[in-house]
């Protein structure tokens, strides 16, 4: 059932050195992306979600940098050398991944030849707002086809081609025509899938979309999900998707990491998150939502008091302390919750459970 | 007399029927805003885009109505029509002067409309660029009480002191400025400045989009409660549609600049009668995994219509999946369907459409 490992992030830690002091974006995360699955990442804004997904990239923006941790990434055979060859399991293999190449993209040189390489061709990113992230001045059909050639042996008719045929996969009517429009020349929704083209030009086998419905509204997000499912079981890659959205998360996830203050408070497969979850974080965050066809006869939503402290004072122990109703004085303050396993890829970083 | 012209107004002397016993505060009726495109070296106007083309409704004492739709429906422009921030192109905006009157906002001039921008306030979508970076926050809250020269000095601070601990800020942080604080606190910041002159009609824009879901249910628990407290009315403008139903007491849907229904809340979700409603229902997420193979996501082809160049016939026939002939050749009309509830589709009452039925609370 488990299908086998593509991604395996372990004691991640990213720093910004800043004038005034530094910013712990993410200190300590580990969790495992699966081939072929869809990780959600969740989180309140500024928890590090965002530069988890670029540690993994190597695009940390200056002054950041990885100071910590490993990034493994077991890279699957190509059945093809073409560039858009499926990619094999593993699982047809002999002993698992056994095969699988393992490189650790935190130990890369950001500006090196092998990270430029896995950018794009086998791992790619939608960024969170898509308009700084296309080019204003090149045509979208320009941009498209520059990605493939980039990672491709494919000649420019062939590149015209297969772009066409991209944008048709991700819906884009008469896309012959849409090669010489310009980004701004298109809606929200359309720039999306341009951008989701472009992430697909080279078959990846992880895409990243970070919060790539937060601008759009909810059915041009259906259009948008919809179509990265479709993807998915078409091209079997594995998704990583960030979102704060946790209907989306519902929708969407086989994994869920949640993400509170650059550490993961807790993981596992979607269905624990959202009928066991462990974690008061989790807990307050699953009461805070109104939900469709419920929430009419509420009174009150519950919500989590006080607010995310902010990044240079960061509370001491459990950074989720300050706010825990489960607040246990000397201990939650002095201790930093460990890893507490529950399962197999189910943890929980909180004092409550350190017994069972 | 044709049925075209009369087709707004008939609706709002039909709400008002039923209405006039409950004390409408405010009553819109065809409203009208269109924005010129203009073109060329003589800027020759060459169209205009139709951003809210003729709606009418109304607004009880102390409700909540919703205004709900996709990007560019035409939301903030209407709740800006009703703060007369434009002037309209047609319609009437009658408002409920303190002596029970009914006075229409529409033909005001500036100076006329001065004790009425009192008593209708706004919060912004954006509590980033909403508030002034280089104001502390006892100008940003007290500055309508000076303007209006309500408050100075001493009473100036004490309410400002007031109105922040009554949001659940703390008044010692009125000399900070908007920088020192957290998204949601900015957002309270706005609804304390919007509350200074005791209004009684908010239109809240957007307020909580941009918040995380747990600084965004403070938000709207201290929305509830001020209104409890004050009796306050809003006009509650989200495409969240789970805002919308917790929120709201009823609600009116948008498309395309025209509206295409409208009803109490707990109707709309359960019944909606018109298929934009019910495609809109079945995009949001429902946050329950377990609940993913029951639901039929609709998923709806296309982009929204141009509001400059919209379709023939009903606005949403390119979309919908009911379409038939005479849905691009006839203009549906808003009618009642049932008691208090309206929608704008020719096949509404043969039509049986999907609503939201209860997921259950989460273990
Ligand atoms: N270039 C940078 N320089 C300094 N600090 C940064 C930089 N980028 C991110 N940070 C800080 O790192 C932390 C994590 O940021 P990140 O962008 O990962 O958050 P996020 O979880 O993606 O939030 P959001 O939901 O708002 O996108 C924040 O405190 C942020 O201020
Ligand atoms: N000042 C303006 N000049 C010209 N066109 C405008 C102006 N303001 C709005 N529009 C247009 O009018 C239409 C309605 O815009 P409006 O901002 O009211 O939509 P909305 O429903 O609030 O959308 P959103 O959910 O994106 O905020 C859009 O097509 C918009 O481009
Ligand atoms: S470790 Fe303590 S403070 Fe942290 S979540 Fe658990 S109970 Fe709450
Ligand atoms: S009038 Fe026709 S096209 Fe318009 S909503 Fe009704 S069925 Fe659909
Ligand atoms: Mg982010
Ligand atoms: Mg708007």
């Amino acid at each position: 059932m488990e299908s086998p490992v593509l991604i395996e992030i372990k004691n991640l830690k990213t720093h910004f050195f800043l004038d005034e002091g530094t910013v712990q974006a993410v200190n300590g995360v580990d969790f495992t992306i699966h081939q072929h699955k869809t990780l959600c990442v969740v989180g309140e804004s500024g928890c590090g979600k965002s530069v988890t997904a670029r540690s993994i990239l190597q695009i940390v923006d200056q002054p950041g940098r990885i100071v910590e941790g490993e990034i493994l990434y077991h890279r699957p055979d190509r059945l093809s050398a073409a560039g858009n060859g499926e990619w094999t399991s593993g699982e047809n293999g002999a002993s698992g991944s056994s095969s699988a190449e393992i490189i650790d993209l935190a130990a890369l040189d950001p500006r090196g030849r092998e990270i430029r390489a896995i950018r794009g061709q086998d791992i790619s990113m939608i960024f969170q707002e898509p308009m700084t992230s296309l080019s204003p001045i090149h045509t979208v059909g320009n941009q498209i086809t520059e990605a493939i050639k980039l990672h491709t042996d494919m000649l420019d008719d062939e590149a015209d081609e297969h772009a066409v045929e991209l944008l048709r996969r991700v819906g884009i009517p008469r896309p012959e025509e849409r090669l010489d429009t310009y980004p701004f020349e298109l809606s929200g929704g359309m720039r999306q899938r341009v951008m989701i083209a472009m992430a697909l030009s080279c078959n990846p086998a992880l895409l990243i979309a970070d919060e790539p419905t937060t601008a759009v509204d909810v059915t041009t997000q259906a259009q948008i999900l919809e179509l990265l499912e479709e993807l998915q079981d078409e091209f079997g890659m594995a998704i990583m998707l960030i979102t704060h959205d946790l209907g989306v998360v519902a929708e969407m996830a086989d994994d869920v990491v949640v993400m509170y203050l650059g550490q993961v408070a807790e993981r596992g497969d979607v269905d624990s998150i959202f009928h066991d979850p462990k974690h008061p974080y989790t807990q307050s965050l699953l009461k805070s939502i109104p939900r469709l066809g419920v929430s009419r006869n509420r009174q009150r939503l519950d919500s989590i008091r006080g607010m995310v402290p902010d990044p240079y004072n960061r509370p001491t122990g459990c950074m989720f302390g300050p706010r825990c109703d489960h607040f246990m004085p000397g201990r939650c303050d002095a201790v930093s919750p460990p890893a507490i396993p529950l399962g197999p890829g189910r943890e929980v970083h909180c004092l409550l459970y350190e017994d069972e | 007399m044709s049925a075209q012209s009369t087709n707004g107004s008939e609706h709002a002397a039909t709400s008002n029927g039923t209405a006039a016993a409950e004390n409408v505060l405010l009553d819109v009726r065809n409203l009208q805003k269109w924005f010129p495109i203009t073109a060329g070296f003589f800027r020759r106007t060459v169209g205009h885009v139709r951003a809210v083309d003729d709606i009418s409704f109304h607004v009880l004492q102390g409700e909540t109505l919703g205004l709900v739709g996709e990007s560019g429906c035409g939301k903030t422009t209407a709740g800006r029509c009703i703060l007369r921030a434009y002037d309209l192109t047609g319609g009437q905006i009658f408002f409920q002067d303190h002596d029970g009157k009914m006075v229409d906002l529409g033909p005001l001039t500036n100076n006329e409309m001065k004790p009425y921008r009192q008593q209708v306030r706004m919060i912004f979508q954006d509590p980033f660029n909403s508030l002034n970076p280089r104001m502390p926050v006892i100008d940003i809250v007290g500055d309508p009480l000076k303007i209006n020269r309500v408050a100075a000095g001493k009473a100036l601070e004490d309410r400002v002191a007031s109105l922040l601990a009554r949001v659940g800020l703390r008044p010692e942080y009125m000399r900070r400025y908007p920088h020192a604080f957290s998204g949601g606190e900015r957002q309270r910041i706005g609804i304390a400045r919007a509350l200074a002159l005791d209004p009684r009609l908010v239109v809240a824009d957007e307020a909580v989009s941009a918040l995380d879901v747990s600084v965004r249910a403070q938000i709207l628990n201290l929305i509830k409660d001020l209104q409890e407290e004050f009796n306050l009315t809003y006009i509650f403008v989200s495409h969240d549609l789970s805002v919308i139903e917790y929120i709201c007491d009823r609600v009116v849907v948008m498309y395309v600049g025209k509206i295409v229904e409208v009803a109490e809340t707990e109707e709309l979700f359960a019944q909606p009668f018109h298929p934009y409603t019910e495609a809109l229902l079945s995009a949001v997420p429902n946050p329950d995994p377990r609940m993913r193979q029951q639901k039929d996501r609709i998923v709806l082809e296309g982009d929204v219509a141009d509001p400059a160049n919209p379709p023939s016939g009903c606005y949403f026939h390119p979309r919908c999946r009911y379409v038939q002939d005479q849905c691009s050749q006839e203009t549906p009309e808003l009618r009642e369907i049932a008691p208090g509830h309206f929608a704008a589709c020719h096949f509404a009452e043969e039509l049986t459409l999907a609503g939201v039925t209860a997921s259950g609370e989460l273990g």
